[in-house]
């Protein structure tokens, strides 16, 4: 029974990756000459050579840890989409105690990252506070806080934190003690292990524990949960709290290995691919690696077109908004699930 | 102080004002039968998109405004179909709308215009300013309602259209009847189906008049994201007014200030990125008020 699910579940996978790929090559049709080329090079890009190869890796980091963030609360049912700015906001903080923390080696990167996921739980806490306390929609607030954190950001960096040597919109450069190693000399981002070791511990937490079971439990049934003894606000304060920590853990990490100083100057987007990353995890933080290194593919191919053809790749966006309608489209595919369950149960009669 | 005194600002308060009203009425139009249209925001952006483009290449602002209104309808007619056909969550389905519609934009941009920012490059077409003969000459008075984009005082109208619609005419109460009981509602042999249909579809007309004026009124070009957040603030606007579309307006104009207001600041050397967080907090706080007054109401019933 439950293999006939996970293989319906794979069909509804497949279905939907087949037809974002169809209108992605619809769209190249009319967008450029060499449709097939473009497209070729969309499909296999990334693994053309060890340097395209790496980068997908990379760009897999940030998505990975946004993507647990929002399975956390998806899990729960709690629409707080506020990942961005949480990682905005603590990619902030890592710069604060990359710049102000005493240069002790080891000890320093650790507050680095900490810190970063402090700034991201706090970040958190407002909304997390406010719909605890007064049931204010999370939604709408987790959206204001994405545009807050934003402009307050920026705010500080240009005005504070600006390196006016560096040529650019930048603050001061990282001390190499705050450094997150790289290795090979493509520069693999060594966050890609604390990012898999954190997806694992996270999954062990939602399917293994007490607390876990609470979380799935007030997402599956509110009422049922509330009544059968669970504080379910406070279990919903509580993931708030702790996807924003993995958020921001995900803006020191970038800073702190790919950048090393603060460089963004408009959102980097990570946070709202994150929706996508869990979502097509079916929030399950154990699948949010292969999921996430699914979108980094996407991606990174589309970025190597875009490149190499000049198409735009925003094409990416577009084909990943349409496997989201998709793929939570409860109602494809559901006569074959329920033709699977009646002809399961009959057979146990 | 002087500034907020002078005609100009409340001039620009209802200008900044008119795509948000315009959002609050899809807010509501979608709200009313229970189904929050989270997609307001692209559903604008994607208007906005199609109508300068449109207009730009037809010289035409007012086949801008259709295809502008058209292209929002559309993505209004594809949300209804996956939330109410395939089940797809509502919220999810808004959200996927969003980013679909940033991500369209952009690849169409770059591919009509070869520029990712702004079609500034296009021969744009706007939509003309009216004068109101006699409201003009009045002072003060004249110089704040007099000479505003047409789509300003359609907005203006289509709040008294939609508090009719939704107050007094059948249809306005068969949808509020779907939204606040559905059960009942279909017990008297209302198609729950078709009303959320319908005020889901509704919903994007309004957004669609809300971004073909951030295009062809309030700026003359197509920027990317332009409508940066607005379709978030106009939900957020409707849940102070509930299904009130006068209560609902007086959110708009409320943050149209804080927007103004922003403006008027920067003037006064305070740095644009603490004055463009004005409205986004304002929302914060308005929202937190609204519930602590629904909670507080809410117990109140219990008490009883």
């Amino acid at each position: 029974m439950k293999r006939t699910l996970a293989i319906l579940e794979l069909v509804r996978f497949v279905i939907t990756v087949g037809i974002a790929l169809l209108i992605g090559y619809l769209f190249l049709l009319f967008s450029t000459d060499e449709p097939t080329e473009a497209f070729k090079l969309f499909l296999t890009g990334p693994l053309t050579t060890q340097r395209r190869f790496v980068e997908f890796l990379n760009n897999s980091v940030p998505l990975m840890m946004t993507g647990i963030a929002l399975s956390l609360v998806f899990q729960a049912k709690i629409f707080n989409i506020g990942a961005e700015g949480q990682l905005f906001f603590s990619a902030f903080g890592a710069m604060i105690f990359a710049l102000y923390f005493p240069q002790t080696p080891w000890l320093h990167i650790l507050v680095v990252l900490f810190g970063a996921a402090l700034f991201g739980a706090l970040w958190a806490f407002v909304p997390a506070f406010l719909k605890t306390k007064w049931k204010a929609s999370e939604l709408v607030s987790s959206l204001m806080m994405n545009y807050i954190s934003y402009f307050f950001v920026l705010f500080l960096v240009n005005n504070f934190f600006r390196d006016k040597t560096a040529g650019a919109l930048v603050s001061y450069r990282f001390p190499q003690s705050a450094w997150l190693s790289t290795l090979t000399r493509f520069r693999l981002n060594s966050g890609i292990f604390i990012s898999i070791a954190l997806a694992i511990a996270i999954g062990l937490i939602v399917y293994r524990t007490k607390w876990g079971y609470q979380i799935r439990a007030t997402g599956a049934n509110k009422k049922f949960s509330l009544y059968s003894g669970i504080k379910t606000s406070m279990v919903g304060f509580w993931v708030q709290l702790l996807s924003g920590a993995v958020a921001g853990l995900a803006g020191g990490i970038e800073l702190a290995a790919m950048y090393r100083r603060f460089v963004w100057q408009s959102l980097p987007g990570y946070g709202f691919d994150g929706i996508i990353v869990a979502i097509l995890a079916r929030n399950n933080p154990f699948l949010v690696i292969p999921s996430a290194l699914f979108i980094a593919y996407l991606r990174i191919g589309a970025n190597i077109m875009g490149r190499t053809t000049g198409v735009a790749p925003e094409i990416v966006v577009v084909l990943q908004s349409l496997m989201i309608l998709l793929i939570t489209a409860e109602a494809l595919l559901e006569r074959f699930k329920q033709r699977a369950i009646t002809k399961e149960a009959m057979k146990n009669e | 102080m002087s500034d907020f005194l002078n005609p100009q600002f409340w001039y620009s308060v209802i200008r900044v004002s008119t795509p948000l009203l315009f959002g609050v009425m899809a807010a509501i139009l979608s709200s009313i039968t229970g189904t929050i249209n989270i997609g307001i925001e692209g559903m604008m952006l994607m208007s906005a998109f199609w109508g300068t483009i449109i207009a730009s290449l037809a010289q035409n602002p007012w086949l801008g405004l259709l295809a502008g209104i058209a292209s929002s309808t559309m993505m209004a007619v594809i949300l209804a179909y996956f939330h109410l056909k395939l089940k797809t969550d509502l919220v999810i389905g808004g959200v996927a709308l969003n980013l679909l519609s940033s991500g369209l934009t952009v690849f169409l941009l770059y591919l009509i215009t070869g520029d990712k920012g702004s079609s500034a490059s296009l021969k744009s077409a706007v939509i003309p300013r009216l004068d109101i003969p006699f409201l003009k000459d009045l002072p003060f008075v004249g110089r704040v309602l007099s000479g505003h984009n047409v789509l300003t005082y359609i907005a203006i109208i289509s709040v008294f259209v939609v508090h009719y619609l939704v107050k007094k005419t059948p249809l306005g109460i068969r949808m509020r009847a779907v939204g606040e009981n559905p059960g009942a509602a279909v017990s008297v042999g209302i198609s729950v189906y078709r009303m959320k249909f319908l005020s889901l579809i509704l919903s994007g007309i309004f957004a669609g008049f809300g971004g073909a004026f951030l295009s062809m009124g309030y700026v003359s070009w197509f920027a990317r994201d332009m409508t940066s957040g607005r379709g978030f603030i106009a939900i957020a606007a409707q849940a102070l007014g509930g299904s009130s579309a006068l209560f609902g307006a007086f959110g708009a104009i409320l943050f149209g200030i804080a927007e103004a207001s922003g403006i008027t600041l920067q003037s006064l050397r305070i740095p644009s990125e603490i004055t463009n967080m004005l409205p986004f907090i304002l929302t914060l706080i308005v929202l937190v008020i609204y519930a602590r007054s629904r909670v507080r109401s809410h117990s109140r019933i219990q008490e009883q």
